[in-house]
């Protein structure tokens, strides 16, 4: 099945807001060698001015991959995941991530291309505070989808 | 530290306002800053796939990894890019000081189980050098550009970092 390129253009919110907690940000901290005392102890984190233990700077794409999963999995979206190659990443933050932030995030299909047999996905994810008004951090991802050929 | 296995986490630091954090001024473009070797065995794929919840089969999977044309198990692209930005984010020593953080994937990490000893053995190794691209003092910004191989091949390119200091 090819890549539905009628797509482009369409947005996914996350139906529940991504709660940031205080575990999740000391696994993930662990899980990448992020060793600041600040990913675990409050007091640390409060030495620089954040209320709470501050999340590592990829901690987004946990909220992300899970919204960009809401385009992705589609069932008209024609994406094979098993031939799927993650292409590029990006984290552009306003503001770190703390334990305790209540994170809305919409997925936007930015471009589906194709070239080659192949499909190139851009999509980008905005995560903001639950009310949408403050702007946190937005992540741009690029996926490839394999050709059948290829 | 880098030569430490993965399996045992190494030590936390307590890093506070008054470490000694990087000056702008004293930055020096095409100065190299961070160079690390990150040891990486299957359990840490293991381990980034519990925290961040990707559970690909291609992460964890010999069997299914080759069905799909790949030379074994290999690394989440998103498990290198952490482990690389946890350095440097180490000698930013606020991780909030990152503001942005880009990089392409452009050759899979393999990452073989461990042949003998214990599982959390490593077995591949990701090798990074950041160096000083671009000083801006009006907006406060650093942007550090970061080479990353593994075994030689270079894993990830067009890598910056945008790091806000003072």
């Amino acid at each position: 099945m090819a890549v539905n390129t009628e797509l482009q253009g369409s947005s996914y919110p996350l139906a529940q807001p991504f709660e940031v907690t205080r575990e999740a940000i000391a696994q993930f901290a662990r899980a990448t060698g992020a060793n600041s005392r600040s990913h675990f102890d409050p007091e640390s984190a409060a030495q620089f001015g954040y209320s709470d233990v501050v999340a590592p700077p990829t901690f987004a794409v946990i909220p992300a991959q899970r919204t960009e999963a809401l385009y992705i999995t589609r069932p008209d979206a024609g994406i094979d995941f098993a031939r799927v190659v993650h292409g590029s990443e990006q984290f552009t933050y306003t503001r770190p991530i703390v334990a305790g932030d209540v994170l809305a995030a919409t997925c936007h299909v930015d471009g589906i291309r194709e070239a080659g047999g192949h499909a190139m996905i851009t999509t980008r994810t905005e995560l903001t505070t639950a009310d949408g008004d403050e702007p946190v951090a937005t992540v741009v991802s690029t996926i490839v989808v394999r050709g059948e050929d290829a | 530290m880098s030569d430490q296995p993965t399996g045992v986490p190494r030590e936390e630091y307590r890093p506070s306002p008054s470490d000694i954090a990087p000056k702008l001024a004293d930055l020096q473009v095409g100065r190299t800053v961070v160079t690390a070797s990150i040891p990486l065995s299957r359990a840490d794929l293991v381990r980034y796939a519990g925290a961040s919840g990707d559970y690909n089969h291609i992460h964890w999977n010999e069997r299914f990894a080759r069905e799909v044309g790949l030379e074994n198990v290999i690394t989440h692209g998103m498990l290198t890019m952490g482990s690389v930005i946890s350095r440097i984010a180490e000698w930013a020593v606020d991780p909030g000081a990152i503001v942005d953080y880009r990089t392409r994937f452009t050759s899979p990490v393999v990452v073989p189980d461990a042949e003998s000893g214990a599982p959390d053995t490593p077995t591949t190794s990701l090798e990074m050098t950041a160096s000083v691209g671009a000083v801006d003092t009006e907006a406060g910004i650093a942007r550090l550009d970061v080479e990353v191989t593994s075994g030689g091949t270079k894993v990830l390119g067009r890598t910056q970092v945008k790091v806000r200091l003072s």
